[in-house]
């Protein structure tokens, strides 16, 4: 692969993942369980959409055919997207929403600090203002496992429920393919072996201060990183994609 | 409030320069002060406004009421030299 496509294909990839990331926690805007975290969850899902913007732009500039940013996010199909299967899993309860979050965001602040030092001053430069806004993801998040695993029978149940639910989907976020291989041998992008450790570090730590407890399966479904969805991303496009589908270039 | 369901209520108070007072921004819910420290991040300091928060349990802080209006504000009404009105002030003093 030719590192100009390998670069377009990748930072499509993050975008996509923090754009459907930001559109999840979009859901619950107005349907929070009280007012302060209604806010918090409509600032992360602002955060994410911004995060998503920054390398659509950049990646519309990467492109041999002309695409504009706001075509690369509402007219591509849910095979032309790319993000990782974790971040497009159902809301679920709040319990659900926090783990993914945190499972999410450890993963993009391991990830972000690696970029800092890539020879591609745009993707540093992105990771260097992002870093920021997930570390602060991550913080919220965590605090609310340790709240839940420390909290009543019922808090304790959903977020055991939640991590059951999603943990087969983390593997996913640590895939390479194609693009990865001509990135990493140019300085541009690093293999996730040494992520993977730091964010299972991260994982347990959190975990153990929770009582919670990694499920035993060797359940493990990837293929996000290349276009291959779960049931759940083509609903979620339908409903994100609808006016640009239905009223192209619209304007207001 | 008897049927306030939510977390207990908070007051914020944000400082938005360094060596700056602390103003008083408005109030929030939350369980604890870690949660109430973030709360306040999300609500009050949306625009880039704080350098430092403090929150502070409502039932915390001592105030009047309106009943004490009369007892406490009214007296200096009537002490007018409480105010600097029979100094002459120097000749081309601006700014006071």
């Amino acid at each position: 692969m030719k590192t100009k496509d390998a670069l377009y294909n990748y930072c499509l990839r993050l975008a996509d993942s923090n754009m459907i990331h930001g559109q999840r926690l979009a859901e619950w805007c107005s349907r929070g369980p009280f007012l302060e975290e209604d806010i918090a969850l409509s600032n992360m899902s602002l955060d994410m959409i911004g995060q998503a913007e920054m390398l659509y732009e950049y990646a519309s500039t990467q492109s041999e055919a002309e695409h504009s940013a706001d075509d690369l996010a509402f007219r591509r199909s849910e095979r032309e997207y790319f993000n990782c299967l974790l971040v497009e899993q159902e809301n679920g309860d709040f319990a659900q929403t926090m783990m993914k979050v945190f499972l999410y965001s450890a993963f993009a602040k391991q990830l972000y600090e690696s970029l800092l030092n890539s020879n591609n001053e745009t993707l540093s430069g992105f990771a260097a203002k992002a870093i920021k806004e997930v570390k602060y993801h991550l913080r919220h998040s965590s605090e609310w496992l340790i709240r839940f695993g420390n909290g009543t029978d019922e808090s304790k149940r959903r977020v055991q429920q939640a991590v059951t639910n999603l943990w087969r989907f983390t593997q996913d976020m640590f895939e390479m393919n194609d693009a990865d291989a001509a990135l990493v041998d140019n300085g541009i992008s690093f293999t996730t072996e040494a992520l993977s450790a730091k964010w299972q570090l991260n994982v347990n730590e959190i975990f153990t201060a929770a009582n919670i407890n990694i499920p035993e399966t060797n359940n493990t479904i990837t293929g996000g990183y290349n276009g291959i969805h779960t049931e759940h991303l083509g609903v979620m496009l339908c409903e994100m994609q609808y006016l640009q589908r239905a009223y192209p270039d619209a304007k207001w | 409030m008897k049927n306030d369901t939510q977390f207990p209520q908070w007051e914020v108070f944000i400082q938005t320069k360094n060596g700056g007072p602390f103003e008083h921004q408005g109030s929030l819910h939350a369980a604890d002060k870690k949660m109430a420290l973030q709360n306040a991040r999300d609500l009050y300091t949306r625009r880039n406004e704080g350098r430092s928060i403090w929150v502070v349990p409502t039932e915390c802080i001592a105030a009047t009421t309106a009943d004490d209006a009369a007892d406490f504000f009214d007296p200096a009404n009537d002490k007018i030299y409480r105010t600097p009105n029979f100094y002459k002030m120097p000749q081309g003093t601006k700014n006071l």
